[in-house]
């Protein structure tokens, strides 16, 4: 039979569609698997430059993507905590921490020491407005550094300027450094919250 | 036949490009333009997924009957983007951080629909290649332009972040004017519009003037206007 004659079958057009549905399923399902494990790998890769980024270079000597520790975080989700040791003292702590910004959650990985001072702080994901929130990103403006250093206990106020503290904030973005300070001092608080279970300290 | 290659290659380049004659995919156009990397990127990875959609739409022409084909395109389109982000997220990584936004962008762009429903499900494979190579381009001339102007005029810089797009190599195309942060409205949603609508009037008036030229040269030869679809 011609493929005009078949053409015209009424079940030519739901079993082409399903063919060709069919298909494209196979072929995600089969990209799906043949990149799995490379993405994990470079997701892993990223994770690692992050750490990097946040802790300062020495502060640690251990592999911190295996030395974790599971507890509840400050908005009900479970928060994935790495611990930087050396010579096995606990020395500090990276997590990550997100907050609702100007679109979606604003992910960022922040690094406290033991004493509870920030050592750095690094977005991970936003999707904040290309040109304005954009410079929480290290690489587009320095602002995301003036975190380190700070702590709860000290003279810091957790606010933009426009609030009345100590951050900056940006022409034309106010909501977006505004969820950015919030969300590290949220982080502050959860690590005094848990500061114990993190150092592996005994009650 | 080449020179008719050659015709379908202009009309993707410039007589009928994506933005500024079809108008399609302002969505995406508007959005990612904030700078001339972003634009880049964009226009890079959709003429990618284009040339490839093309190819595919055009090799199954004859088997899709003319009810289900938008279904059908529309479930490969939507594949193949996917494939290109799986892709990308894992052997190309660097890259994807770059560009992982704009790949889930590309299937809202209904340029690449519209190409393979006004001209792959009707040419042959080798045209269909051509022209969506050619649209692509079209499409990427266009969004990097729309991008550098933008940025020029609302950031003062030009190419920023072009090392993280293409390597390092390429960092000396990014440029800086001192001394002037520029104005933020033109990297802000009204810009693109802005500077989108004054690109078209440029466009407008040099073909006008072309068109002018011609006909003082020779009176009575009138060139044919560019076809609208």
């Amino acid at each position: 039979m011609s493929l005009e004659r078949l053409r015209e079958l009424p079940a030519y057009a739901p079993a082409l569609l399903g063919a060709v549905a069919l298909a494209a399923s196979a072929a995600l399902a089969w990209a799906y698997d043949a990149t799995r494990d490379h993405i994990a790998a470079a997701e892993a890769r990223d994770l690692r430059a992050s750490l990097a980024q946040v802790l300062p270079a020495g502060f640690a000597d251990n592999d911190l993507l295996g030395d974790t520790l599971v507890l509840d975080g400050p908005r009900g989700a479970k928060v994935k905590v790495h611990r930087a040791r050396r010579n096995d003292a606990v020395r500090g702590a990276v997590f990550s921490v997100a907050e609702r910004g100007y679109t979606e959650d604003i992910v960022l990985l922040m690094a406290v020491d033991a004493g509870g001072t920030v050592l750095g702080v690094r977005v991970l994901k936003h999707r904040e407005t290309p040109g304005l929130g954009d410079k929480i990103e290290a690489a587009r403006h320095p602002w995301i550094e003036g975190f380190a250093g700070k702590s709860l206990a000290g003279p810091t106020r957790w606010a933009v300027k426009k609030d009345g503290g100590d951050f900056d904030q940006f022409a034309g973005a106010t909501i977006t450094p505004r969820a950015v300070v919030k969300a590290v001092k949220g982080g502050l608080e959860f690590f005094e919250a848990h500061r114990r279970e993190i150092l592996g300290e005994q009650s | 036949m080449s020179t008719r290659l050659g015709a379908v290659a202009r009309e993707g380049l410039w007589d009928n490009n994506v933005v500024f004659v079809q108008m399609l995919a302002l969505c995406p156009a508007m959005a990612v333009t904030t700078s001339g990397s972003n634009g880049l990127g964009m226009g890079l990875a959709t003429t990618a997924v284009l040339l490839v959609s093309n190819v595919l739409v055009s090799a199954i022409r004859h088997a899709v009957s003319p009810q289900v084909r938008i279904p059908v395109f529309v479930v490969l389109i939507a594949a193949l983007v996917t494939l290109v982000d799986l892709a990308l997220n894992a052997w190309l990584h660097d890259l994807y951080k770059v560009l992982g936004l704009f790949i889930a962008l590309i299937v809202v762009t209904c340029a690449i629909l519209g190409r393979a429903e006004a001209f792959a499900s009707r040419s042959g494979v080798l045209a269909s290649a051509v022209d969506g190579l050619a649209m692509g381009l079209g499409f990427t001339l266009a969004l990097t332009a729309i991008g550098l102007l933008r940025e020029l005029l609302g950031a003062g810089t030009l190419f920023a972040q072009a090392s993280t797009l293409l390597g390092p190599a390429f960092s000396f195309l990014e440029l800086r004017i001192r001394g002037f942060d520029g104005a933020l409205l033109m990297i802000l949603p009204p810009g693109g519009f802005l500077v989108l609508g004054f690109l078209l009037a440029g466009k407008r008036a040099l073909e006008h003037r072309r068109r002018a030229a011609a006909r003082a040269v020779a009176p009575g030869l009138e060139l044919r206007e560019p076809s609208c679809r």
